[in-house]
């Protein structure tokens, strides 16, 4: 029962994480549990059809289906949190101040809520197969009884949910004020730690190069075989030994997103615009 | 969303795609049976890059999996995965079977 929960847990914790800072990340935003109920139901489905055709997608692209079709999944993922910090930091100050503006920054364009829905179900596709295949495979395999083997997936789920409710009800203690600013900055973090995951795999498939194995290696330390390592590498992308592409993949997100989302959200000055047309007004009216 | 960076990584995959040099590659295997990797202990070349090809000769899908070599791939029955690993230091890279976690095995890298 254990080893299962144990399995199980491991898969469902990143998903789990992901959605839990989107719904925080998202809060105050009318309809967003829809639209990402929506995302992770269509998630759980394309993974047991994802499931269903392991054997086509592993022997897809020469082999190398699998990755191209993990790091395609981690990609867009990374497109559509980036998608919606950017949307966030335009009209996040407006939520910020009067709560209920809101609906209106939504009505101009239901975007941010199809970001949301593929941000969902991005994170629950990719962990759903594996955790459907691996219950399948022991329900062949026939080594556990159906019960210890329902009890250990039931525990490992509820484990997996149990962290995800809890970093989102530790965020909704953050004050409004300053909510959205730190969610932007862990949505931020996580979309770089998403891209240096999609590298791997595809410097496992040999698509793109290392660029230096080892950058360094601190598993001593903290390796990813512990709960701390692995909560920190869904939340922060934490490597023990990132290779030089993932460095790069992480640095160029953080700066691709960062710098867009600084330049959006800083305070505007007097209005450029309707300044120079008052003084150009005024420059008439003297000139006449 | 642009995003340069990844444009440009993704511009030096297709050129690297282009070159036949992967050929040249050598490969090891390993076959999972009985939830067990046989051989468990490969030796490879340190500073090298080469691929390993797993084999799944069991009734149920296999994820291997090792932080070591930040590898993780699903095998499902009956199939053979290739993958490209490397250039590693020399030194010893502990991998298993997430799935079924009896089963571990190492690469000596030398």
């Amino acid at each position: 029962v254990l080893a299962v929960a144990v399995i199980v847990f491991r898969e469902v914790l990143e998903a789990a994480l992901i959605v839990g800072i989107v719904m925080a990340a998202s809060y105050g935003i009318p309809r967003r549990e829809r639209w990402i109920g929506a995302g992770l139901g269509a998630g759980i489905l394309g993974s047991v059809v994802l499931a269903l055709i392991a054997g086509q997608i592993t022997a897809a692209f020469s082999g190398m289906g699998q990755e191209l079709l993990n790091a395609t999944i981690l990609l867009l993922a990374v497109g559509m949190l980036a998608w919606h910090n950017l949307w966030m930091a335009q009209h996040g100050r407006e939520m910020a101040i009067h709560a209920r503006g809101v609906g209106e920054g939504i009505r101009a364009g239901s975007r941010p809520l199809t970001a949301l829905a593929v941000i969902a179900a991005s994170a629950s596709l990719r962990e759903g197969a594996e955790t459907v295949l691996f219950i399948t495979g022991i329900a062949t395999s026939g080594q556990e009884t159906v019960l210890s083997m329902a009890l250990g997936a039931l525990g490992g789920l509820a484990a997996g949910l149990a962290a995800g409710v809890t970093i989102y009800a530790g965020l909704l203690r953050v004050p409004l004020s300053k909510l959205f600013t730190v969610t932007a900055w862990m949505v931020l973090l996580l979309a770089a730690g998403l891209a240096a995951q999609a590298m791997g795999f595809l410097v496992q498939a040999d698509l793109v190069p290392t660029l230096g194995d080892e950058m360094w290696d601190s598993s001593s330390l903290l390796s990813e075989g512990s709960l701390l390592g692995r909560v920190l590498h869904t939340l922060l992308g934490y490597n023990s030994r990132p290779m030089g592409v993932q460095l790069l993949a992480y640095l160029g997100t953080l700066l691709a997103i960062g710098a867009p989302m600084y330049w959006l959200a800083r305070p505007r000055s007097p209005r450029l615009p309707v300044v120079a047309a008052a003084s150009l007004i005024l420059a008439a009216n003297l000139a006449a | 969303m642009p995003n340069l960076p990844r444009r440009l990584l993704l511009l030096t995959a297709a050129t690297f795609l282009a070159t036949p040099a992967l050929a040249q590659a050598p490969s090891f295997s390993t076959t999972v049976r009985n939830q067990a990797f046989d051989p468990a202990e490969i030796t490879v070349p340190a500073g090298k890059k080469f691929e390993l090809h797993i084999t799944n000769a069991d009734a149920a899908p296999i994820e291997f999996e090792s932080h070591s070599l930040r590898r993780e791939k699903i095998i499902p029955p009956g199939k053979t995965a290739i993958i490209s690993i490397g250039p590693l230091k020399a030194g010893n890279y502990e991998f298993e079977d997430e799935f079924h976690p009896k089963a571990r095995g190492q690469l000596i890298a030398k």
